[in-house]
């Protein structure tokens, strides 16, 4: 028996870390790899409310519908399909910036910058 | 007992893969951290009783997402990243509000552990492809669909970035 928090706990950890890699890191990819960083945390915190719902699963919620334990699953699957999607076209992207710009370093990537 | 140590080895080889994420210079390294944070998540969803989602987990993030960002890294012959000053704004208000929010999380999680109870793992079919697959097909049939439309259009972008021009 793992107390629901420790799951909870770690899911956040990874997420700042995450965002410590987005803030902090000036290569293009790494900062890419930071975005599925945090994409996993929150994946680990969905499987672990499921499994948490999955012991009230039959009950009724006060709003009437009843609880399906296995939804939390769902989402992490849709999750992965976007984070499928998004690592293609992102990284189609940052293989444009290289082709221009020749250079993966985010702060000589700044014509929009004022 | 054997879940708590076996909870705690992976989270914590899970952490040390982040953290060398983040302390690594070079992408390659960043990436293959990575993989290693994906391989242990995959096995802290199998002691929450997920099967289906860690074996996707290791074939779809450890696998196929990773594979591109490796052959990305590779193919654009990556090196050390470059330091430069980046951000003012990021480092002065991101790093320690990244820091307040972990904190209040973390708090805010161990103050409400009695009432969130623990997690076992579960009944024998509750992670197994069946039940997901009944679930998915039947209530989110009109997501399923629209998603795939979705990784069309990601197909179709990608080919139309990557093309060369002219």
């Amino acid at each position: 028996m793992v107390p629901l928090s420790w799951y909870l706990v770690l899911s956040a950890i990874l997420f700042c870390l995450g965002v410590f890699g987005f803030l902090l890191k000036r290569n293009i990819i790494t900062i890419f790899m930071s975005i599925e960083l945090m994409l996993n945390a929150v994946n680990l915190s969905f499987i672990a409310f499921a499994n948490y719902w999955n012991a009230h699963a039959g009950q009724k919620l006060a709003s009437g519908r009843e609880i399906v334990g296995l939804s939390g699953h769902v989402f992490v699957f849709f999750v992965m399909v976007v984070a499928a999607a998004e690592a293609a076209v992102g990284l189609a992207i940052i293989i444009a910036v290289f082709r221009t710009r020749e250079t993966l370093n985010v702060d000589r990537v700044n014509l929009l910058k004022l | 007992m054997v879940h708590q140590v076996l909870f705690i080895i992976f989270g914590l080889i899970c952490v040390a893969g982040a953290v060398n994420l983040l302390v690594q210079r070079h992408p390659i390294n960043s990436a293959l951290s990575l993989v290693v944070v994906m391989a242990s998540l995959a096995l802290i969803y199998l002691l929450l009783g997920a099967e289906f989602v860690a074996a996707i987990q290791v074939i779809v993030y450890a696998g196929a997402i990773m594979v591109l960002f490796v052959f990305v890294i590779m193919l654009l012959n990556a090196g050390s990243e470059e330091r430069s000053s980046g951000s003012r704004m990021a480092l002065l208000i991101g790093v320690p509000g990244v820091l307040v929010l972990g904190c209040l999380i973390g708090w805010i999680m161990i103050n409400n552990n009695k009432q969130l109870g623990g997690v076992s793992i579960a009944a024998t079919d509750f992670g197994e492809t069946h039940p997901i697959a009944r679930l998915l097909f039947r209530d989110f049939l009109l997501p399923f669909e629209i998603t795939s439309i979705l990784i069309l259009i990601a197909i179709m972008g990608a080919v139309v970035l990557g093309k060369r021009e002219g």
